[in-house]
């Protein structure tokens, strides 16, 4: 389906990230937004404040974090698209609820602008060192989508993009973007709103009496009710079977946890979104993502006209981690420099999946401020040895 | 129907109550939601055949706000224990009394951490042992309905589980009342609380509650503090009116905004749809 044109604010505009991400979220159809004040992030909420009352929803500031992160996830069952924003501290906060919306299966956005850490660490300063906490942030077993925007423009289309991925595999979806991108100002351009692809809410059309709340689809995914339509289902952070009751015995554990990754993981063809060049007949893959992806074009740049061989691959979704993709490359590459705002995180991942096949040279900044293009173009010069 | 709770229990008890005052008010039965934390009363959010939701620990309240702001027509019931509301919830029932959201809360005090093991919470009374305090507590005691009416509930009543007939009634009464409800059930946990402290069973409190229980309606809050062998002043304490935090957001965005002011959930409320808050892109599947 299309989006609701009351909430796309259609034309060209010169506005930073974080309010890019929200005329993402009004044109995706939240319609409701609980936040928690917190550096670099706030100004999304600010906008929602300002923007929603006009469109038709709600924004309410909530006590703290914990509570923004599960009030937003009572309006999603009463039958809103809803989303929360915040940073570093902030998130640590959240990383309850992001745990139950993957255990519940409530399609749900979280926005954190990274700044330094770890604690209060650098308020008003980039850093990409929550990557890590997104995939793994919750206790136990289970898998989300992250997005990483490298502009304005992106944040928009990737706040699109990510209620969509929420709505379809009915998860959490992380928008990953740093204080840079979330306050850089640039030409952002929102189309009319029969331009804007909304996948829809996986709502059951069965009549209660027929209605399993969690059996899965297809791909892996249960079909949804809202609360006072008649359903009189039950929501549980326990373990829970088909009928969304608590079942807590090692076989249901079993088949719901995996059932939980598996519906990531068997699609992530249909979620994997990555921007490459140059990677044909390449020495070396620069990987990188975000805002860093900017710096690593320059030095991509710098260095092809040095008459280096190097690939481009910028992730546009970290997690799920394109494994395949990375793996495939390692076998035709020397190196991989991996660019990235903190000492050593996602250079985990391909390394892991390079499986030795190919080096991993990591290019690593504590935060603060982004990469000078010539550390990175040290790095290429080294893996093409 | 089988369930988790121990013999002598009060929770059943409060269910059977609860379960009365809906059929009597003959509320709509697919309006009423029931938000639960975690713990022995977190659990009773499973047993009714309800829309119902069991968060997070001390988290039923944000939720419950969520829900019932996004979906005004719900009648929403956060129904849960001392220490989930009070202690690890007690920022969010704070809060929420403040913004006077029209939530109903059933606060069932069993004066002890009992899922867990008989663990002090904010609501123990002084001198009693529990597992965390083997030689007897001495940190205060949180009197909830002092902090209910101070952080500003509507409606605030105590009651114990002897009183079944007029625990019914609050509940019908916070039934027709919008704002911020706060019923407070004193309920014995003979298994951790009773017996730690030789107290007997859960018959054994039975005959406590209906030996100290005073009914002072109207009561003073600041008075009505308990202790562990003391008086229990029952009674309701607080019914008063002041608009909730619905009203308010419209009131104010109708003065700031005038016709500007796009008030989708009052839209949505008159045509008595099934989404609300403009956010649902089912509308087809909902009509």
């Amino acid at each position: 389906m299309k989006a609701d044109p009351k909430g796309v604010l259609t034309g060209v505009h010169f506005i930073d990230g974080d309010h890019a991400c929200c005329e993402g979220a009004l044109a995706a159809g939240a319609r409701f937004a609980a936040g928690y004040p917190i550096t670099p992030s706030t100004e999304v909420v600010e906008r929602f404040a300002n923007r929603i009352p006009t469109v038709g929803g709600t924004f309410i500031q909530m006590e703290d974090e914990l509570a923004a992160s599960i009030c937003l996830q009572g309006a999603v069952w009463g039958g809103a698209k809803a989303f929360t924003v915040t940073s570093g501290p902030g998130y640590s906060l959240m990383m309850e609820h992001i745990g139950y919306a993957a255990m519940t299966e409530t399609p749900c956005v979280f926005v954190n602008v990274q700044r330094g850490g770890p604690s209060t660490g650098l308020p008003t300063l980039p850093a990409q060192a929550d990557m890590m906490q997104a995939r793994w942030g919750s206790h136990g077993d289970y898998m989300t989508i992250a997005v990483c925007p490298n502009s304005p423009q992106e944040c928009f289309d990737l706040t699109i993009k990510a209620f969509n991925f929420s709505e379809r595999f009915r998860v959490p979806v992380m928008i990953m973007m740093d204080e840079v991108v979330g306050h850089m100002t640039e030409k952002v351009v929102i189309p009319e709103a029969d331009q804007i692809d909304i996948f829809p809410r996986l709502h059951t059309t069965k009549p209660p009496s027929e209605y399993k709340p969690y059996a899965p689809n297809e791909e892996g995914v249960p079909e949804m009710a809202h609360a006072g339509e008649g359903y009189r289902f039950h929501v549980t952070g326990l373990t829970h079977d088909e009928r969304g009751y608590p079942a807590m015995t090692p076989p249901v554990q079993d088949t719901l946890v995996r059932r939980l990754k598996s519906k990531i993981e068997n699609n992530i063809d249909k979620i994997s979104l990555y921007e490459a060049d140059g990677l044909e007949g390449a020495d070396v893959v620069v990987v990188s993502y975000g805002i860093t992806s900017r710096v690593a074009q320059r030095a991509i740049d710098m260095a092809r006209t040095m008459g280096l061989k190097v690939g481009k691959l910028r992730l546009i979704t970290v997690w799920p981690f394109p494994e395949k993709l990375i793996a495939d490359l390692a076998t035709k590459i020397k190196a991989f420099v991996v660019p990235e705002l903190n000492l050593g995180q996602i250079k985990y991942e391909v390394e892991r999946c390079a499986n030795g096949k190919a080096k991993t040279i990591l290019v690593d900044h504590a935060g603060g401020s982004v990469h000078r293009p010539e550390r990175i173009i040290e790095a290429i010069v080294e893996g093409a040895k | 129907m089988p369930h988790i709770w121990c013999p002598g229990c009060g929770i059943g008890t409060t269910v059977n109550s609860f379960s009365r005052a809906l059929l009597d008010s003959k509320v709509d039965l697919d309006t009423v939601a029931i938000v639960s934390g975690i713990g022995c009363s977190g659990r009773v959010a499973g047993y009714v055949r309800l829309d119902s939701f069991h968060t997070t620990h001390g988290r039923a309240i944000p939720f419950a706000t969520g829900l019932k702001l996004a979906n005004p027509k719900m009648n929403v019931v956060v129904y849960s224990g001392d220490g989930d509301l009070s202690a690890i919830g007690g920022n969010h029932l704070i809060h929420a009394a403040r913004r006077n959201v029209d939530i109903k809360v059933i606060c069932v005090n069993n004066l002890i951490y009992a899922m867990t093991g008989g663990q002090t919470a904010p609501t123990t009374p002084s001198d009693v042992i529990t597992s965390t305090n083997p030689y007897g507590t001495f940190d205060p005691t949180f009197n909830l309905p002092h902090l209910m009416e101070a952080a500003g509930a509507v409606y605030v009543a105590r009651w114990t589980t002897y009183h079944v007939r007029q625990i019914t009634r609050a509940i019908q009464e916070v039934f027709a009342k919008p704002g911020f409800s706060f019923i407070e059930i004193l309920s014995p946990c003979p298994t951790l609380y009773q017996r730690r402290n030789r107290m007997g069973d859960g018959l054994d409190t039975m005959k406590f509650y209906k030996e100290k229980s005073k009914v002072k309606n109207g009561c003073p809050t600041n008075e009505v503090g308990l202790s562990k062998s003391g008086e229990i002043v029952v009674g309701k304490f607080v019914d008063r009116q002041r608009g909730d935090y619905r009203d308010m957001l419209r009131e104010q965005m109708q003065h700031a905004l005038g016709d500007r002011f796009v008030d989708e959930v009052a839209a949505n409320l008159a045509e008595d749809g099934g989404c609300s808050g403009g956010g649902c892109e089912l509308e087809d599947a909902c009509s």
